[in-house]
């Protein structure tokens, strides 16, 4: 199936020459006009991905196909069609962030009369027209990722790869770039390819989700599906005292099983049990907590479920592999 | 399509280099630093039997060309290595730019910046009361000969930041390259050189012909068999280094 703005992905395999396999036999579409969220933790393969399907590597094995065309064969005509925002926001601190644009308009071959309104309508869509001739060397993170996004948009792609847009950013600025990203697909039916290791982006801005761990996808659909996959909710207690903590998990382990977690007690509810099931057996056996807080499934939980990590204990356990191997 | 992309490359090497001062003055004032206290020290070398000329100053006017190449050599690599290290160069992978147009671009900068110090030096020298053996005809030839120079030796810094992709490597080659600036004929016709070993190395060292070659146009005029030298090595080195570069650049920006 070759589509206009979508992406196809059959059994992609990315090797290092003295690593593990990156990317291990990954299949995903994404369809016109969607976006796709890529879930997991630090080293889990998602830059990889972003940088086989942009053509910045060739994959060892495996096609994938963006916008119709083949990454491996058709590089040059899957760039015309891609924008791409990676990890780091390169950029070059001596340049204005005016500078910048019209430099990258002039590469992605934009129509000399237009350059200069091009530049003009971005700087103000992404919030930098007061700052537009001040050297990026003085921008804050914030600034240099808005940037990074207009230069990502300057030749007005139809796909739009963001690698991890968020990592670093204040609050405010993290959701002034959803915002961005979802007007940019309900406005002009842009495809978005997102990657991120944060569960709440995915949440609120991904159509369908791809959780990745290891090289592999070991869970695929919307948030809400992922979800309900998973079912049931979980309750979490916080003791009044620490020595308590031993306690309350034998008294949690009678109404399901236990999950890590080292900031509560913790157990994944059994079906058909509720909030005041536990209240009143809280009530009934005498036990002190502080609070009791029953959470709907998160992304998290469908991680947990499918790798038996939490989405933050498996990004910990990345950096200390990178450590270690440092 | 491409032309105006070599052009935009190019506005921004410029652009870079006059918005980091430490890049351009020292490349500007250093070799006409070292040429004072040169032309000072060593002023009694003239009245050596078979010096070639009464002036160290004019003497030693050549060496800030080829010295000013070395730097121009240096920055190039550093911003092209700095490019690597924070990604703007897969940033320019991704667009609709060749490889060859960034090539050219990149060293259209460094060849502008050469010139503009060529005619520094050129105006240092003649406010200082140098002529121009080979008069206005020499000067033109001379400006082109400084655009090579700049040209092949960017390339070379180009080749090594490719390669390398570490600014702080290309900076560790710099006294490197000065080695071949001081074992040449820098500051004495080789044919003066007492020292055995050091005639020798200068004789073999292709910089001891480039400085000749300018040398030539400022003091005796229109020497063909040092021209022919000059223009032969650094076509030689600007031929291997540009292809050098050109492979290296290949390999760096992997896209498909």
């Amino acid at each position: 199936m070759a589509s206009d703005n979508g992406i196809e992905v059959e059994a992609l395999v990315r090797e290092y020459r003295k690593g593990p396999r990156a990317v291990d036999g990954i299949d995903l579409t994404v369809a016109p006009g969607e976006i796709y969220g890529f879930l997991g933790p630090n080293g889990a393969g998602k830059s990889t991905t972003v940088h086989v399907l942009t053509t910045l590597l060739p994959p060892t094995a495996g096609t994938a196909r963006v916008g119709g065309f083949d990454v491996v064969k058709e590089g040059a005509k899957v760039r015309t069609l891609i924008g791409v925002a990676l990890q780091e926001a390169a950029l070059d601190p001596l340049l204005t962030g005016r500078d910048h644009l019209r430099l990258q308009a002039t590469l992605q071959n934009v129509p000399k009369a237009k350059r200069a309104v091009r530049a003009e309508e971005l700087l103000h869509r992404v919030g930098l027209a007061d700052a537009a001739d001040r050297k990026v060397a003085g921008y804050s993170g914030g600034m240099k990722r808005r940037l990074d996004l207009a230069l990502a948009l300057v030749h007005s792609p139809s796909i739009l790869f963001l690698d991890e847009p968020t990592t670093g950013l204040d609050p405010q600025s993290r959701t002034a770039l959803w915002e961005e990203v979802a007007l940019l697909r309900r406005e002009a039916g842009v495809t978005v390819f997102l990657t991120t290791q944060y569960l709440e982006e995915a949440d609120i801005l991904a159509d369908r989700v791809g959780i990745i761990d290891q090289g592999r996808i070991v869970a695929e659909g919307t948030p809400a599906a992922l979800k309900a996959e998973i079912g049931r909710p979980s309750l979490h207690a916080i003791p009044r005292r620490e020595t308590d903590r031993p306690a309350i998990a034998d008294f949690l382990a009678r109404f399901g099983e236990p999950l890590e977690s080292t900031r509560d007690v913790a157990i994944r509810l059994r079906d058909g049990l509720g909030l005041t099931d536990i209240v009143r057996a809280v009530d009934a056996d005498g036990v002190e907590v502080a609070d009791l807080e029953l959470r709907a499934p998160t992304l998290d939980d469908v991680f947990l479920a499918k790798t038996g990590r939490t989405l933050e204990g498996a990004t910990e356990e990345a950096a200390a592999d990178q450590r270690e191997h440092a | 399509m491409s032309v105006v992309q070599v052009a935009a490359v190019a506005r921004r090497s410029v652009v870079r280099t006059a918005r980091q001062p430490a890049s351009v003055i020292p490349p500007l004032v250093f070799p006409v630093a070292l040429m004072t206290v040169n032309a000072a020290g060593l002023h009694s070398s003239t009245s050596l039997r078979g010096f070639p000329t009464a002036s160290f100053l004019a003497f030693a006017l050549a060496v800030p060309f080829i010295q000013g190449a070395l730097f121009a050599t240096m920055n190039a690599g550093t911003d092209i290595a700095r490019d690597v290290q924070t990604g703007f160069i897969n940033r320019l992978s991704l667009t609709a730019l060749r490889d060859w147009a960034l090539l050219v671009g990149q060293l259209s900068g460094v060849v502008a910046l050469g010139i503009v110090q060529a005619l520094f030096y050129l105006v240092v020298g003649l406010s200082a009361g140098v002529h121009f053996a080979s008069g206005p005809a020499g000067i033109l030839v001379l400006l082109v000969y400084a655009a090579l120079v700049s040209l092949s030796f960017g390339a070379l810094g180009a080749f090594l930041a490719y390669r390398l992709g570490s600014g702080e490597s290309i900076q560790a080659m710099f006294p490197v390259l000065f080695v071949f600036l001081f074992i040449s004929s820098m500051n004495a016709p080789r044919n003066l050189i007492g020292v055995g070993w050091f005639r020798t190395a200068a004789t073999l060292n292709p910089v001891s012909y480039m400085i000749e070659c300018v040398r030539s146009l400022i003091i005796i005029g229109w020497d063909p068999e040092a021209l022919a030298l000059g223009f032969g090595f650094i076509a030689l080195i600007g031929v291997v280094s540009l292809t050098l570069a050109s492979r290296a650049l290949r390999l760096r920006m992997t896209r498909t």
